[in-house]
């Protein structure tokens, strides 16, 4: 079969000769070069290949504790990695450095080559080749009806084709044209891509990600500043002010699981106020929303997520002089299987104002939590879900360091301050709800018993929106494209020495990719010459 | 529902052995052509008895695609039964995925059959990949039917996973043509086989006419997951091992488009470039899932 001649891309011969400087010329040919079909796949390759460390090579934005044991596995290599950027490899200047080159490449490429398209919209089909037989695609025959008949004939078949009719001696000619939405398709699919890449950097330029844990039972958070926040993730251009300011409060979280621990659902009741609620002082109308995982809250330009959930032991400590201060901070999972859990809960003995005295006399109670307890002596959780729950507790006296400046995790106690012997076990305790424990002072602790909490994800993307829209033109523009051929179609009538008889030729052209015309020509030729071949 | 289960079970059985009958039949097929060869050459270039043989060999490659397609509606009844069973969409495990794949590689091979007759000889091709993934995913990968977590109780993921299957099974019948289309340019085939197969430009075509239908819906459905993962995960692209390596086989079948329309491209390297694509396909499924983001937990529910 005979390849069907590509158009040329930014072919230097195709243009009109520029002007003879010699940095003009020099910066002429690397444009063209820029924008040539063979840079586009070079750099379609490098972009394939540059991404791919970041699928092989753990990655900061994902799981810093991958990478940090990465450091640890490949002590020599990591380092190296890390110059060249291989921990973030989609925040790297050589990523970026592909990817607008191969936009500045697309847009080069693709308008000028549209713009040509569009003239050619306009003119009219080509002449008819002299030589039909040479072309991929042929046929010829007589027909038993004389000219004008036969070019009735052809005009019919080629209705829905752009077509133009000649005379050339005695014969007539069609040029024939069909598929111009392809190239339509092709410049949307192409412009798409910038559409959709700017509307991604709109994202991370403008956008946050926010976490934040709340207690179930009437919790609230406000989206009012970063410090709200117990971690936050701001894009490029945010600093925190101008939050959209919204405010959710978790009523009630429900958690189902099938009888092997396997999650089933989660639902959280939340209720919310908008930013207009809060604005217009409606301060006491709040409006209900059903959170699940799938389901978030959006609202005010946000989304809120539900994305994890855990429990807060709740204890009442009761000091010699008779008052009384209830913690209810949370605590983490360390299983994710059974939420088995472990934390501290914090507490400063009330009206002491001696700083000497208060630092000797603060209690931490850490330890574990098991939502559903073994019963055994060690408590262990064997289920997730909040049955039977059962805390291991030690609690500790002395200074907790809170003063000293560092930062301190609100599910641990300072082992700098345990090992230097300034917070000291004075008792240890398994403890089901109810129960309490009495130290040597006199202090009470009761486990009174557990409240969930939730984690919320707030993230704020302005460019989301403007993604989705070009890549629903990208689809289109893709299917128009691939789906649409552009096709050339010859006939040249000649009267043939016998009177009433008709020469046919025939032939026919894809301009850009051969797969599947064959069959339609096929088909037009048969249904032009076929009636008489069969009779002649 | 056990008894559902078992007969899903069973169904798949069966469907992997008539495949494997089907590649038994095409093998018949390729000696039956090939003893006639022998005997031509014997019978110092008389048409006849290679005439006769012909239709024996005609009759073996047919009956193979005729199991081909009874095998394909035993492997449907045994991805129908098995959601029966689970009560949900049968798309929810490495084992269901895998046999999904294989039944889409298998209907789209049947698809372009009917479109390109010319083709059938590349049916034992198709089938050899297919029936390896089943034996990996009736052994290896085999899990019992069951519900699936929270995060994967949405319809965007069914559209999702569904057209991904979909998109990677017909991805590939390109990848398999590609491989025989170079085999066939470089000469090292056997002369016999090289008889058989069909030519080049036939190869080339079924692989740039699948591609061409598989690539939008590759592209669909990695829209749709994005869909879904703003709702579930809370962005709708976070660059995880899986997105990151579906964006490289994206990027790869661009490239084997753009390929196709450069000059000096478009036979050889275009085909390589293919059977690239297909293979970053083959590792997204089964290198990723199961090394990489094994690692690596989503998020805190579930
Ligand atoms: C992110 C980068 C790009 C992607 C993902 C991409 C993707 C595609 C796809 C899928 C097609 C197939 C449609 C068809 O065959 O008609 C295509 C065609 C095309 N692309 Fe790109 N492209 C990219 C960049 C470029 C660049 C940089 C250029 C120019 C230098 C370019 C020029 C073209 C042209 C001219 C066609 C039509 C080919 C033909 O005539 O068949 N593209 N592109």
């Amino acid at each position: 079969m005979v390849q069907a001649p590509t158009r040329p891309h930014a072919d230097p011969d195709s243009r009109a000769p520029g002007p003879r400087l010699p940095g003009v010329v020099l910066l002429r040919n690397a444009w063209r070069s820029l924008t040539s079909m063979r840079t586009a796949l070079i750099l379609l390759f490098l972009l394939a290949l540059a991404a791919l460390p970041g699928a092989l090579i753990p990655q900061r934005s994902l799981n810093q504790r991958l990478v940090d044991q990465y450091f640890l596995d490949y002590p020599v290599l990591a380092p190296l990695l890390d110059r060249v950027g291989a921990f973030e490899v989609f925040a790297s200047p050589w990523f970026a450095a592909i990817y607008l080159l191969l936009m500045v490449s697309l847009i080069g490429c693709v308008l000028p080559r549209t713009l040509d398209d569009a003239r050619a919209l306009r003119a009219v089909p080509v002449a008819t080749p002299r030589n039909l037989a040479r072309l991929p695609h042929h046929g010829a025959g007589p027909l038993d009806v004389d000219l004008d008949e036969a070019a009735t004939r052809v005009r019919g078949r080629l209705r829905g084709w752009r077509v133009a009719e000649r005379a050339e001696g005695d014969s007539r000619t069609f040029s024939a044209e069909k598929g111009y939405s392809r190239e339509i398709g092709n410049l949307v699919f192409h412009l798409s891509l910038v559409g959709l890449l700017i509307g991604f950097a709109a994202g991370k330029l403008f956008g946050y990600e926010g976490q934040v844990i709340v207690a179930s039972g009437g919790g609230q958070f406000c989206n009012t500043g970063i410090l709200g926040y117990d971690s936050f993730r701001p894009g490029t251009l945010v600093d925190g002010t101008g939050l959209d300011p919204f405010c959710v409060r978790v009523d009630d979280f429900s958690a189902e699981f099938l009888p092997t621990g396997q999650a089933a659902s989660f639902a959280v009741a939340l209720s919310y106020q908008t930013g207009a609620d809060l604005k217009a002082g409606r301060v006491d109308a709040w409006r209900s929303f059903p959170l699940a995982v799938n389901n978030p809250l959006r609202t005010d330009g946000s989304r809120v997520y539900l994305q994890g959930h855990g429990y807060s032991p709740v204890f009442t400590v009761t000091f010699p002089n008779g008052e009384q201060r209830t913690g209810d901070i949370q605590w983490r999972p360390v299983d994710p299987a059974t939420l088995l859990s472990e934390g501290a809960t914090k507490f400063e003995p009330p009206g002491i104002t001696d700083d000497e005295q208060r630092r000797t006399s603060q209690l931490a109670i850490t330890g574990l939590l098991a939502p559903t307890t073994s019963g055994g002596d060690v408590v262990t959780s064997v289920f997730p879900a909040l049955r039977d729950p059962e805390v291991a507790i030690d609690v500790l006296r002395g200074d907790l360091g809170l003063d000293d400046g560092r930062g301190q995790s609100i599910f641990e106690v300072s082992r700098a301050q345990v090992e230097s012997g300034e917070l000291v076990r004075v008792a240890r305790a398994n403890l089901v709800p109810g129960q309490e424990l009495t130290l040597d002072d006199g202090t009470v602790v009761r486990f009174d018993g557990v409240k969930d909490w939730v984690n919320l994800q707030v993230s704020h993307d302005p460019g989301q929106v403007w993604v989705l829209v070009f890549a629903v033109t990208m689809l289109a523009g893709l299917g128009a494209s691939l789906g649409v051929r552009r096709r050339r179609f010859w006939a040249r009538l000649t009267p043939s020495e016998q009177a009433g008889r008709t020469v046919v030729e025939l032939g026919g052209l894809a301009r850009t990719d051969r797969a599947g015309y064959g069959e339609e020509f096929d088909r037009l030729r048969a249904e032009l010459l076929e009636p008489i071949e069969k009779d002649g | 529902m056990p008894e559902l289960a078992l007969y899903s079970d069973r169904l798949f059985m069966a469907a992997v052995g008539v495949y494997v009958l089907a590649m038994v039949l095409h093998a018949a097929e390729f000696a039956a052509v090939r003893s006639a060869k022998a005997v031509l050459v014997g019978a110092g270039g008389s048409d006849h008895d290679g005439a006769a043989a012909r239709p024996r060999s005609e009759r073996f490659a047919r009956m193979a695609v005729s199991l081909t397609v009874l095998g394909a509606v035993l492997h449907a009844g045994s991805i129908i039964l098995r959601g029966l069973a689970a009560q949900r969409w049968p798309l929810g495990n490495m084992y269901e995925f895998t046999s999904a794949v294989c039944l889409a590689a298998v209907v789209a091979w049947l698809v372009m059959l009917r479109r390109s007759p010319a083709s059938r000889s590349v049916g034992p091709f198709v089938l050899l990949p297919v029936v390896v993934l089943l034996f990996l995913a009736g052994t290896v990968l085999y899990a019992r039917a069951a519900p699936v977590q929270p995060a994967l109780q949405s319809y965007w993921l069914v559209i999702h996973v569904t057209t991904i299957t979909i998109s990677s099974g017909l991805l590939l019948v390109p990848g398999v043509a590609s491989i025989l289309f170079l085999l066939r340019r470089s000469g090292r085939l056997p002369a016999g086989l090289a008889r058989l197969l069909p030519s080049s430009d036939v190869l080339d075509r079924l692989a740039y006419r699948t591609t061409i239908i598989a690539f939008p819906l590759f592209t669909f459905a990695v829209i749709a997951g994005a869909i879904w993962a703003e709702a579930a995960w809370g962005r709708f692209w976070g660059w995880d091992p899986k997105e990151t390596v579906a964006f490289v086989s994206w990027v790869i079948y661009a490239a084997y488009l753009h390929a196709r329309a450069t000059a000096g491209w478009r036979a050889a390297r275009a085909a390589w470039i293919n059977v690239a694509g297909f293979a970053t396909v083959l590792f997204n499924l089964f290198f990723i899932n199961m090394v990489v983001a094994g690692l690596h937990s989503y998020a805190g529910l579930g």
